[in-house]
């Protein structure tokens, strides 16, 4: 009898199989390595010495952390997939496709026709450790939220990208009541679309389908979610009994090929290869004595409110709350800012329930003693808590924290907070908050990621924290979103990295994501020289000691860090001098009562994911939504040259001024369309076609298409071409045309007038990847429109090769088409100069909003557009400005038609007083990371905010309000200084 | 001590004065090429330095000065840059930074841009940058004449030809080292023939090509194993460069195989050729695009004087710009050209066609035109050489190395069983009765 053991240590996961000479299991077991990969899997090599030993044994190591203990021991290697693949041949012949879920991996291998295998790319995170992070996110272990998923009545939606994205989708709807169960089913769903999404890119899942891997094989509403969303039945899900052990049990078969080996010789190789020194990358240490770690403390300690005592205090006090993404926080403090009352936690998905409780709490405290005049809430649960328990005040997060933040220092000009999922950044200058950054949705690296952290290496937050603080090498771990750097640690582990050198890592990373990512900082001069640092997260002394060595320029970190947004809050409920609080009173919330439905709104094409929550039996409030429409009442509707633009392109469909008699003509609605539709609907009407477009952009119709997809990291416009494209098929159109354009049209305002790659050529890439395109007509020339003589003259050409039509006819459709495209750019020209003058004789602010021109679709831009107008502002877009000013040399270069029009809108608002600019940018857009810091210079120099807001497949509209509410406040801010300067000013004449 | 100069608007110039005075750093992508263009320069007066540093502290010094959503070749070229700068021992007042320029829809165009914001924000916006492109920006201090780009098209043409048989003959020496040996040697061997005015011909060149064959063809080699052979192919940088790359020509070899390397020739053509297709689809000037069309072919024929001086060794001879040009219809339009463009899935094709399925195709994290010419054409690949096995693999500032491994691994894994399957059927039609 020889026996074969095989080995797979990955990312969290040590299985050790051994298998007899008829490939039967004889042993086998599946144990968490906490990142202690060596010495995990000696230690189950030793509980079985007592059989082996003696023996001549063949043994194969695999795993995507086994590479490096197979280099270190020289033990054989085998790729997993590969191993995968193997034991499926062996144990499970004639499937067809294999899915297989790891810790960081997933993977996918295709049998019959071409044998193709394939594992996520860099960017993916729809895994195990991505669940994990979720289920830490809702406070319940992983068989909970698996329980949970099990009754669910709805799906929300979810990022299903990235691990990052998904959190911010996710927070909103818990914080404003979702159910957990829907959460939990939501979650599964998002890894079942990632991962069709991201790993069959055009090739379809069908036939005989096995499910592999740890979170496969435990979690069964992820097993439901795949069942269902693939349509398979019982004969074709096949869930193997040692799904979570197969890749052992192939390396144990490819063993088969190499040379056996003494089974002490290979403990042996393994027990010697723990000590083998590595090199890793290394950053300096956090502390080199003790004595430095105290001098730090007793400065960071020295910054603290006011003693005060509520058990014996008499007077007035002030509530503030911070309802955050994952913790609630609550102060009550007297006049002076001491400290009555604070409270700290997180907010277990149930915000309403844990400020219930505490305001019962401090009403008993209270007594008769203490009078609460005045209470405030900020935070991503604002709307809800404000509703909920009738507080004062709600006012954004970045307003809060500058008040508390000046308590402490009143010559404060920069913030920093990083909280558990997010992190502010801002800079004050004349005592108004000046420049707001945000961290996007792929820089997370927040309190909670190192949480998430602790927890998967076995550890509590506050003693990881620790740990690494007097380590003589923290490794470097990049500094780039959650994925990369859960890799980062992977790679350290396999290099010998102990764990408190990657918990001062870990610190280190946060740290120079925030710098570097978020502020994109080259010095702490670009800070500044008051720079106050907050939120639970430098409660991590780790993460500060890093902030500050990074710098190379001490900061104030109050106390109070973690609830400083409460406080800020509690100083805002204050400044109110009110006479008497609305809150809640004692006898009312022992009457309180909470319940939360969720339903989908039908206002409008938006179907926004409303929860209707309902206090008391009797008041209700509605999250979730974009407009006041689901309030009851009529939707108010401010001036909205977008929604003007949209709908005027969609009425371009039909046979026109023309007679349709050469047939129906497809043509998606997306990308370059957007800006060329108003040339073609008139140049195929004129040649007597008539024109179909695809359906508007909707969450199914980017389904319909995802599947063809071969790039996911491509931006959410172009994904959905797919779905356009499709949708075209769907209706019967044989015919479609999409010319792939190097060239936009030349405004005379920029150096050149390119087109993105993707807009360019994206035509291109669709007919290598659609397969129901075989057979149809996909016509899909290049064409110039910024040469008109030169178009008419290929376009004669190509349509009388393609159609037959006379020369003379395209031509003359050629001249209409231009005169139809420059007669829609002067109707939306007059349209924005109407806009901006109703807004000014409604004395109404002006927002314009920069972008591309399909960023107009309410699929891709997510209503952000309502949301702004329900702010009270009148919307125009960059077009309509951009021809203001004339062309001017820029700092970068200045050869993108839609690039020059923001530039040019930009400079025009700084000349007006009364606009503001978002620039809306789509995830993975490269382009936009040179546009970005171009308009912000731009805007910065010309006095103005720069605010700009990342979409992408999902909508986290919690993120975007902030940013609006912020910028509305700041402008709000500077003007009443201005109006006071100006007060001064006629005083002293 | 040079004079600052601008232009009107308000670029700072490189001067003559500075072309005497001042060291221009030039940073690495293709050793054996760049080499060789910093001889030519040298010859033509110019002080110019070839940077090799590749310490984490690049990558730094790149996060910090560069948006890092900016694609990963812009981060390592400016991270070097400044690294350089601060740690090279140069005077910053005595130094000029080199950096090409292709112009185009790719944000690459905008590396001089972003060079010149991050020079602005360490405080250096003295020291000027000369971007060696076609016509886009000039100086004073230099120029790209006429012989002197004649003579970096012979650099190219010698870089290429040492690439491909060093590549052909590293994996199979007998005595380690031989091969690079062998490259140092040619290099400085053409570095005194070109200071003594030699090899700056074609018929010299062809000459010189077959010396260099010869000279590789004599290197020990074990051939009794066949190597599997896996192509190179992606954005210009990650391609090229060790440092953008990851070392992946060193991995590879690490891992038995042999790595296939098409050369930087192909893509000079492409980036002269689209100028003429430009014309031809957009209209325009008809004697700009004839002066391109004879540039254009007057480096194709220096390509077909290497071909076929390869042809008559034992190496193996890539396709002709043209052979890369026919492969290409179907898949892609010739107005497809921005950053590689359809070279990019050309080469993919004539990889395949020469019997190299296994393709790591590499670029930089979220770079736009890969999402189509690379990632977007890997599909109809497949669908129409089913053993094609390509495997797509993103660089960036914190991609570890490995899972870029572990990825490349696979597609390695996948080569054996494709190659097993392959195999297999070849033997069951042989056992087939006719």
């Amino acid at each position: 009898m020889s026996y074969r053991i095989g080995i797979d240590i990955g990312s969290t996961t040590v299985k050790v199989v051994v298998l007899d000479d008829d490939n039967k299991l004889l042993f086998r077991s599946y144990e968490r390595h906490f990142s202690k990969v060596r010495e995990r899997t000696c230690q189950t090599l030793r509980s079985i010495a007592d059989r082996y030993s003696g023996q001549d044994v063949k043994a194969v190591i695999t795993g995507s952390a086994g590479l490096g203990v197979s280099k270190a021991s020289g033990v054989d290697f085998v790729q997993e997939v590969y191993a995968t693949a193997a034991a499926v041949n062996t144990y499970i012949p004639g499937t067809d496709a294999v899915i297989e879920l790891g810790g960081e991996d997933a993977k996918i291998i295709f049998f019959g026709g071409a044998l193709e295998e394939r594992m996520n790319g860099s960017c993916a995170g729809g895994t195990g450790a991505f669940i994990d992070q979720m289920a830490t996110l809702m406070n319940v272990t992983g068989d909970e939220l698996d329980r949970l998923s099990m009754g669910h009545e709805k799906i929300y939606p979810i990022a299903s990208r990235c691990g990052v994205f998904a959190k911010s989708d996710i927070q909103p709807i818990l914080n404003q009541g979702g159910r957990k169960e829907d959460v939990a089913a939501s979650i599964f769903q998002a890894v079942v679309d990632q991962t069709i999404a991201g790993l069959t890119q055009g090739r379809e899942l069908k036939g005989k389908i096995v499910f592999l891997g740890g979170p496969l094989h435990f979690l069964m509403g992820l097993r439901e979610r795949f069942v269902e969303t693939l349509k398979l039945d019982e004969e074709h899900a096949i869930f193997p009994e040692d799904g979570d052990c197969f890749a052992a049990m192939g390396a144990a078969l490819c063993a088969t090929d190499f040379e056996a080996q003494p089974f002490d010789q290979i403990l042996e190789k393994l027990e010697k290869s723990q000590s083998a020194v590595t090199s890793v990358d290394t950053a300096p240490p956090l502390f080199t004595s003790q004595e430095e770690y105290d001098d730090f403390c007793r400065r960071h300690n020295s910054q603290h409110p006011p003693e005060a005592d509520i058990s014996t205090y008499v007077g007035d006090a002030y509530l503030g709350i911070d309802a955050g993404s994952t913790t609630t926080k609550l102060v009550l403090i007297a006049p002076d800012g001491g400290l009555l009352y604070t409270y700290y936690h997180s907010n277990l998905g149930n915000p309403v329930s844990i400020v219930r409780e505490q305001l019962e709490q401090i009403y008993a405290l209270c007594g008769d003693r203490i009078t609460i005049k005045g209470s405030a809430v900020t935070g991503y649960g604002e709307d809800l808590i404000k509703n909920a328990f009738r507080c004062d005040l709600g006012l954004v997060e970045t307003m809060a924290h500058y008040k508390a933040a000046a308590h402490f220092n009143p010559d404060v000009d920069f913030i920093i907070d990083i909280g558990g999922q997010d992190m502010k950044c801002f800079k004050i200058r004349n005592g108004a908050v000046d420049s707001i950054m945000l961290n996007e949705a792929c820089s997370s690296g927040c309190g909670s990621f190192i949480e998430t952290f602790a927890k998967a290496l076995g550890y509590d937050i506050a003693d990881f924290a620790k740990l690494g603080l007097f380590t003589e090498k923290p490794v470097n771990l990049g500094s780039r979103c959650t994925v990369f750097m859960n890799s980062s640690v992977k790679q350290a582990q396999k290099d010998g990295a102990s764990v408190e050198d990657i918990s001062a890592g870990l610190a280190i990373s946060i740290v120079k994501n925030a710098i570097y990512k978020v502020l994109r900082m080259s010095s702490a001069d670009d800070l500044g020289q008051h720079i106050v640092v907050q939120g639970g997260t430098f409660h991590n002394d780790a993460v500060l000691r890093a902030f500050e060595q990074e710098l190379g320029r001490d900061v104030v970190r109050p106390t109070i860090a973690g609830i400083m947004g409460a406080f800020g809050a509690a100083l805002a409920a204050k400044e109110l001098h009110l006479e008497q609080s609305t809150i809640l009173s004692a006898d009312e919330l022992a009457r309180f009562q909470h319940t939360a439905r969720p339903v989908t709104c039908n206002g409008c094409t938006n179907h926004c994911s409303l929860t209707i929550n309902t206090f008391d039996g009797g008041r209700r409030f509605i999250s979730g939504n974009r407009c006041s429409k689901p309030l009851g009442g009529k939707k108010v509707q401010n001036p909205d040259l977008m929604k003007y633009k949209y709908d005027k392109l969609r009425t371009m469909s039909g046979k026109g001024g023309g007679n349709g008699i050469r047939g129906k003509i497809g043509i998606p609605f997306g990308l370059n369309m957007y800006e060329n539709l108003p040339f073609w609907y008139a140049f195929f009407t004129a040649l007597n076609f008539e024109v179909v477009l695809s359906p508007e952009s909707s969450r199914k119709l980017y389904l319909k298409g995802q599947r063809t997809i071969p790039s996911d990291t491509v931006c959410y416009p172009a994904k959905l071409l797919h779905g356009h494209v499709e949708s075209l098929l769907e209706e019967g159109l044989d015919t479609i045309f999409y010319p792939c354009m190097s060239y936009n049209f030349d405004e005379g305002i920029s150096d050149n007038n390119y087109n993105c790659p993707v807009v360019a050529y994206y035509p291109d890439l669709l007919a290598a990847n659609l397969p129901d395109l075989q057979g149809k007509r996909f016509l899909h020339p290049y064409f110039g429109l910024h040469r008109p003589k030169d178009f008419e003259k290929r376009a004669a050409d190509y349509f009388l090769q393609e159609f037959g039509i006379p020369k003379k006819e395209t031509v003359a459709a050629a001249r209409a088409a231009y005169q139809a495209y420059h007669a829609f750019r002067d109707d939306v020209y007059r349209t924005g100069q109407e806009y901006i003058a109703y807004a000014r004789a409604h004395d109404m602010p002006i927002m314009v909003v920069a972008g591309r021109p399909y960023h107009m679709d309410p699929e891709i831009n997510h209503g952000i557009n309502d949301l702004i107008t329900g702010f009270g502002f009148v919307l125009i877009t960059e077009d309509a400005v951009s021809g203001e000013m004339d062309h001017q040399t820029r700092t970068v270069l200045n050869q993108w038609t839609y690039h020059a029009r923001m530039y040019n809108a930009a400079r025009y608002v700084c000349t007006q007083s009364d606009m503001e600019l978002i620039q809306l940018v789509s995830f993975g857009c490269g382009v936009d990371a040179i546009t970005g810091d171009e308009m912000r210079s731009i805007l910065e120099q010309g006095g103005k905010l720069y605010t700009q807001l990342k979409i992408d497949d999902i909508s986290n509209l919690g993120a975007v309000k902030i940013r609006v509410r912020s910028l509305i406040a700041a402008v709000e801010a500077r003007k009443s200084q201005e109006q006071s300067r100006d007060d001064a000013r006629q005083h002293t004449a | 001590m040079a004079e600052l100069v601008y232009n009107k608007d308000g670029r700072l110039l490189f001067t003559k004065e500075m072309k005497k005075e001042y060291t221009i750093l030039m940073p690495q992508m293709l050793p054996i090429h760049f080499e060789m263009f910093r001889q030519l320069l040298l010859l033509e007066g110019y002080k110019v330095d070839q940077l090799n540093n590749d310490s984490r502290n690049v990558v730094d010094e790149g996060l910090k000065y560069v948006h890092n959503d900016t694609c990963y070749p812009a981060l390592l070229v400016i991270g070097q840059f400044m690294d350089a700068i601060k740690n090279g021992g140069y005077d910053p007042h005595k130094i000029a930074l080199f950096i090409t320029q292709t112009g185009g829809g790719c944000r690459a165009s905008n590396y001089i841009h972003l060079l010149r914001k991050a020079l602005k924000k360490a405080g250096m916006e003295y020291i000027p940058v000369i971007s060696v492109s076609f016509g886009l920006e000039s100086n004073p201090g230099f120029s790209l004449t006429v012989p002197l780009l004649q003579k970096l098209v012979f650099g190219m043409m010698y870089g290429d030809l040492i690439m491909n048989v060093s590549n052909q003959v590293r994996p199979y020496e007998q005595n380690m080292g031989d091969t690079d040996a062998a490259v140092q040697r040619w290099i400085s061997e053409l570095v005194s023939r070109f200071q003594q005015g030699k090899g700056m011909s074609r018929k010299a060149m062809c000459q010189i090509f077959d010396e260099i064959i010869a000279d590789f063809e004599a290197i020990p080699v074990d051939l009794s194993h066949e190597k599997v052979r896996v192509g190179v192919v992606g954005e210009i940088y990650v391609k090229f460069s060790a440092l953008g790359n990851n070392h992946l020509e060193e991995f590879l070899l690490s891992e038995g195989t042999e790595p296939v390397v098409p050369g930087l020739t192909d893509f000079m053509i492409f980036k002269i050729y689209n100028r003429v297709v430009d014309v031809d689809i957009y209209g325009g000037n008809p004697a700009k695009k004839a002066l391109c069309q004879f540039m254009m072919d007057y480096v194709q024929n220096c390509q077909h004087d290497m071909i076929h001086a390869l042809e008559k060794s034992r190496f193996r001879a890539p396709g002709d710009f043209e052979q890369l040009r026919q492969l290409v219809q179907g898949y892609l339009g010739e107005g497809c050209k921005m950053g590689e463009g359809w070279l990019l899935t050309a080469e993919m094709l004539e990889l395949i066609h020469s019997g190299t399925n296994n393709i790591v195709c590499t670029q930089p994290f979220g770079c736009l035109p890969n999402h189509i010419v690379g990632k977007g054409m890997i599909r109809a690949l497949k669908d129409n050489y089913p053993n094609s096995n390509v495997v797509a693999i993103d660089y960036d500032p914190s991609a570890t190395k490995i899972n870029q491994e572990n990825r490349i691994k696979l597609m390695l894994a996948n080569a054996k069983a494709l190659a097993a399957r392959a195999d297999e059927e070849k033997a069951a039609r042989e056992k087939a009765p006719v």
